[in-house]
């Protein structure tokens, strides 16, 4: 295959304008407009965009299409909660939050019990979220490259990708993102729905690809099957026959299909027997999504980007609309690409279902070159603003916390402007370089899976603090630090282990260095619900931290803040009283 | 500390605080039952209703209808139900406690009407890298 030219073009073209807006919006904004304090001076349609913009990474953009695709309805969880997963946010924390007046999860870890040791044990979990997070992103920068390239090995393009938006991160590049993130929602959405529509209007809707998925429409090749309305769809919409690797119809469209019945049938338990099973990784997965949007770090920093707590409420209405509306449209690619590419299931890593979203499109050079590649150019130009928009705020969020927090803390509390300016640089090349070598790592592992995980992390660690510290007074600083390292290690500890193992049975060229775990395998096979709950931890993870912040609280109970009240106070009075500039007053002398 | 009027709150006391936080929590936590309601409910229905789940409408089965396209609609209706509660609540405890507390004569409790600065902004202006003018925002916005 070669080059496709109008691929080429689009995605160059949006690397270029991603890098040239940022450094043209940070150069006119001079010094600050930094997007926490730009955002205050933003309209709440372009908040709500540039939120969005941020939010929707290479899980929404590609990672999703492609689970659909190759796990069918189990994989719908993933978008609906990464969507809904905005009202927790909404409901429990961001109101008491934005009235705190804290930025950051290590601000209020400080603020709320007025112990700075705290904010450094905060700070911990954004470079643990974070490099989960960073790695899916690098691996649709893997995938998006070698397709674009054929030819050009995975890693490469990690590398390529990584050290770009590492060096425009460390250039100052990233400092005026307001604009450039609400561009590059209407990018994105602009690029997953065009295609689409295209796509359904010469190939079939939604519902008819669909209708396809049947049990008998997967013998419509067989001239005696039974001709009912599956068995028309498929032939109609000239549904192509699935490769081995695919899983059959009734499991795909199944409600317990292949990702939730995985450790199950590892341990040979099929049919109705692992039903339970399934329905214990649904729930942990939602709780994992749900709680995990409202403990990420680099979205609640977002929220302070509005003028007052009412805009902040129409900003997040507003952004759980645009979210919304984009996630209906991954998985029609997954559906279509199920019935017209089925190729993708024969194939690994950066060449399997993942590039779904990039490839599919193509199909429409058939009938109407060069249309088809042209779509496909806009995907993949969407699929460039999806991770490099993700990975450049992670960036952000994660170097900041080295540089500030751990260079300007701890190690050179006296750093001179130039000293920290300089420290964040080498913290973000030093922070982009482990975030693409982790990238080079994963390519077995799905885009989606992986960000999936992240979130579980940000469940188990961050959700807990935030919401015992605005909802429950007595919480003292030991209680909620054993609470948050112990549910957060463990979450990691357990998401480790299982994609270690599961990294070892890969046949890849990384495989080897996973090799230890490999025997892991034949213990998940005998204890198929240890599996299930280290692969998704949120169901005892959560409940565990918010346990233990309770027991070590109460044992600890002489510690609660003696200003407890007029914190709760500020938590949780309206704004308009104003309390918020007298507990600064109060607190903070100097401010 | 002053005695608090018989009908106006003291803002600074722990009634106060109770009956507020009560408030904030009933509305959160009746959206919060009604969308976890939906959500956790649906995987019971799958696991209970198979059949039923599996009927199709428009070609899609309606598991996957419920929850590829109408779960959206659904939650935009509860966040906007909580947001238009939580902003009435706001302004009735405005109403309530306004008017006494203003004229109070203690200024550590006084209502401050000046413009807010924000506070815990370390890494603000660590990444901010300097002074705090961003009459450049809007430049940015209608810039192009």
């Amino acid at each position: 295959m070669q080059i496709d030219p109008y691929i080429l073009t689009f995605s160059a073209a949006t690397v270029l304008v991603t890098i040239w807006m940022g450094f043209w919006s940070a150069r006119r904004s001079k010094t600050a407009s930094d997007f926490y304090v730009a955002g205050r001076s933003v309209s709440v349609g372009w908040n709500a965009s540039a939120i969005s913009g941020e939010y929707l990474s290479a899980a929404s953009f590609m990672g999703v299409a492609g689970m659909v695709m190759a796990v069918g309805y189990d994989a719908l969880w993933y978008p609906v909660c990464y969507a809904c997963g905005y009202l927790f946010l909404l409901l429990f924390i961001a109101g008491p939050l934005r009235r705190f007046g804290a930025y950051t999860v290590p601000d209020l870890a400080e603020g709320r019990f007025d112990s700075p040791l705290f904010r450094k044990i905060a700070v911990v979990f954004v470079l643990f979220i974070g490099f989960f997070y960073t790695m899916p992103q690098m691996k649709g920068a893997g995938t998006t490259l070698a397709y674009i390239f054929p030819g050009l090995p995975y890693w490469a393009g990690v590398v390529l990708v990584g050290a770009v938006i590492t060096l425009n991160v460390a250039l100052g590049g990233m400092k005026g993102i307001t604009l450039v993130q609400a561009f590059q929602y209407w990018a994105k959405m602009f690029a997953i729905s065009v295609p689409i529509f295209v796509l359904m209007a010469v190939f079939g809707h939604y519902g008819q690809h669909l209708q396809a998925n049947d049990r008998a429409a997967a013998q419509y090749f067989v001239p005696t099957a039974e001709k009912n309305a599956s068995f028309e769809a498929a032939v109609e919409l000239g549904r192509k026959q699935l490769p081995e690797k695919a899983p059959t119809d009734s499991a795909w469209l199944s409600p317990f299909g292949p990702l939730t019945t995985k450790a199950a049938k590892a341990a040979g338990i099929t049919g109705d027997d692992a039903k339970p099973y399934s329905l214990l990784y649904t729930y942990s997965l939602i709780i994992a999504l749900v709680c995990g949007t409202a403990g990420l770090p680099h979205i609640l920093v977002r929220f302070y980007t509005n003028p007052d707590g009412v805009a902040a409420k129409r900003t997040t209405m507003w952004v759980m609309i645009l979210i919304g509306i984009f996630y209906v449209f991954p998985p029609v690619f997954g559906v279509m690409g199920r019935n017209l590419f089925p190729e993708l299931y024969s194939g690994i890593g950066a060449k399997g279902t993942d590039k779904i979203v990039l490839e599919l499109p193509r199909l429409l050079n058939e009938k109407y070159a060069p249309l088809g590649s042209i779509l496909s150019g806009i995907t993949c130009a969407g699929a460039f603003a999806a991770f490099m928009s993700t990975f450049s705020g992670l960036l952000v969020s994660m170097t900041g916390a080295m540089a500030h927090d751990v260079y300007g803390r701890m190690l050179n509390p006296k750093a001179t402007g130039a000293q920290r300016m300089r420290a964040f640089k080498i913290a973000a090349v030093g922070v982009g370089a482990v975030a693409i070598l982790l990238g080079t790592l994963v390519e077995p592992l799905q885009i989606n899976f992986m960000v999936g995980q992240a979130f579980a992390i940000a469940a188990a660690s961050y959700f807990p603090l935030l919401f015992m510290c605005a909802w429950w007074r007595n919480l003292t600083m030991k209680g909620a630090a054993t609470g948050m390292l112990t549910g957060g290690l463990l979450a990691v500890l357990a998401i480790s282990l299982t994609s270690f193992s599961d990294l070892a049975l890969a046949t890849d060229k990384t495989a080897p260095f996973f090799e230890v775990f490999r025997p892991l395998n034949d213990f998940w096979a005998q204890n198929p619900l240890l599996r299930i709950l280290c692969e998704q931890p949120a169901i005892w993870a959560v409940p565990l931290a918010i346990t233990l912040m309770i027991i070590v609280s109460k044992a600890t109970k002489k510690e609660v803040p003696p200003d407890i009240r007029m914190k709760m106070l500020v938590l949780h009075a309206p704004e308009k009283l104003g309390l918020k500039q007298e507990y600064i007053q109060e607190h903070q002398p100097g401010h | 500390m002053q005695q608090p009027s018989p009908e106006k709150p003291d803002i600074h006391s722990e009634e106060f605080l109770r009956s507020l936080m009560r408030k904030q929590l009933r509305l959160s936590i009746l959206c919060a039952a009604a969308f976890l309601g939906v959500l956790l409910g649906l995987p019971l229905a799958n696991y209970f209703l198979p059949e039923l789940m599996a009927t199709r409408v428009f070609g899609f089965t309606l598991t996957w209808f419920l929850l590829g396209i109408g779960f959206f609609p659904a939650v935009w209706v509860i966040s906007f139900y909580f947001i238009r509660r939580s902003i009435a609540l706001e302004e009735e405890e405005v109403r309530e406690v306004t008017g006494e507390n203003l004229r109070t004569p203690n200024t550590k409790h006084q209502i401050n009407t000046k413009p807010q600065t924000p506070m815990g902004g370390g890494l603000v202006v660590f990444l901010g890298l300097g002074a705090w003018s961003f009459s450049g925002g809007w430049n940015l916005v209608f810039g192009f």
